[in-house]
């Protein structure tokens, strides 16, 4: 089959250029992962991150012919009719919107960034207890769905609104964190959370399009979570 | 937290608001208008005119101006911010957008005050 992928290193090439490879998949529905190691087998010089190789790291988050995913869960069957079977290529890009370390390799401190304002911590200053901070069952249930994120950044880089401002909007991936904590009972902070998200940028820039949701590897719903968020918001300022 | 100088109401929930309160009038005056055109098949001037000269008219087209204007700025704010940033215009980024923005504003209004000259300036 072939294999059409971006490949750029800023210190050699001028602008970055898609190069294609010949893969031998024995027709055999690999994941997208194996057939970058068999491509990396035939030119080392290729980049790319990987680690778990099972959907758990989040490394190898890449643009698989136009949609973002996890290259090791993604087999070629999923990726497009006609490209498990060598008809069509399969083509890789890093994730868009962030800069471009090298080939496949994105610079994610734009993202981590955001990350970070969200203050991803539980927030507490009640003194604690003998023993852990109790939660009900029903308060437990109320961060699945929240809590199994891996920051992979197939959402926000899925997002025109986070490409378009991405030190402004906060992005689907730290919005899905930021509701994690608004919806923990034991989290105290909810009002300087709430009130860190009340401008026009770093939430409202969400038009609901839901690529996210779209993308999502680990099926998750950073939409519903941001439209949660605005219900607090709103039950906050009217 | 953004602070954002010249959007509408300086506060996303404020914008975020005023946007779906503003598209429910926009929405129901051009039911209500189009009910009306249905209605009247053989429309003339006079019938026309009457009907645009009642108060309650009045009242709907006032209403509608103001919606459509805040609803274009909040629209198009967001636009600029999205399409008139340093990614599309480098340096002159900022003096762009301010610009167009300027414009836009300038724009809705003339046609606000334009508008309520024609509502309210009565015959």
């Amino acid at each position: 089959m072939k294999v059409s992928i971006y490949r750029y290193n800023p210190d050699t090439d001028r602008e970055p250029s898609m190069k294609e490879y010949e893969v031998d998949t024995q027709g055999k529905d690999l994941m997208v992962l194996d057939v970058l190691n068999l491509v990396k087998e035939q030119d080392p010089s290729m980049a790319y991150r990987r680690s778990c190789r099972e959907g758990v790291c989040g490394s190898d988050g890449m643009n698989i012919n136009g949609k973002n995913g996890l290259a090791c869960i993604t087999p070629l069957s999923e990726v497009a009719p006609g490209v498990k079977e060598g008809k069509k290529p399969l083509v890789l890009r890093p994730l868009p919107g962030l800069p471009v370390i090298r080939d496949l390799v994105v610079d994610m401190t734009m993202f981590y960034n955001q990350y970070e304002k969200v203050q991803p911590y539980l927030q507490n200053d009640t003194p604690a207890p003998a023993i852990e901070r109790l939660q009900t069952p029903e308060d437990r249930a109320k961060l699945d769905g929240l809590y199994e994120c891996i920051l992979c950044a197939c959402c926000s880089t899925s997002c025109p609104s986070f490409w378009w401002n991405p030190e402004k909007f906060l992005g689907p991936a730290a919005l899905l964190q930021s509701y994690r904590f608004l919806a923990d009972s034991r989290d105290e902070a909810t009002e300087e959370r709430l009130s860190r998200l009340d401008d026009p940028f770093s939430l409202f820039r969400c038009h609901g399009i839901m690529n996210c949701v779209s993308v999502c590897p680990k099926g998750l719903n950073p939409t519903r979570a941001i439209g949660h968020i605005r219900s607090m918001l709103l039950e906050r300022g009217v | 937290m953004v602070t954002s100088v010249t959007s509408l109401g300086r506060n996303g929930l404020y914008d975020w608001l005023i946007q779906r309160v503003s598209a429910v009038v926009i929405a129901v005056y051009v039911i209500g208008m189009l009910g009306f055109l249905i209605a009247q098949p053989d429309l003339d001037y006079g019938t026309w005119s009457a009907f645009m000269g009642s108060v309650p008219m009045q009242i709907a087209n006032t209403l509608l101006l103001f919606s459509v204007a805040a609803h274009t700025w909040i629209g198009l704010w967001s636009v600029t911010t999205d399409y008139l940033t340093s990614l599309t215009f480098g340096k002159a980024a900022t003096s762009v957008r301010l610009v167009v923005q300027m414009a836009i504003a300038l724009l809705l209004l003339v046609y606000l005050l334009w508008g309520l000259l024609m509502i309210w300036g009565g015959a």
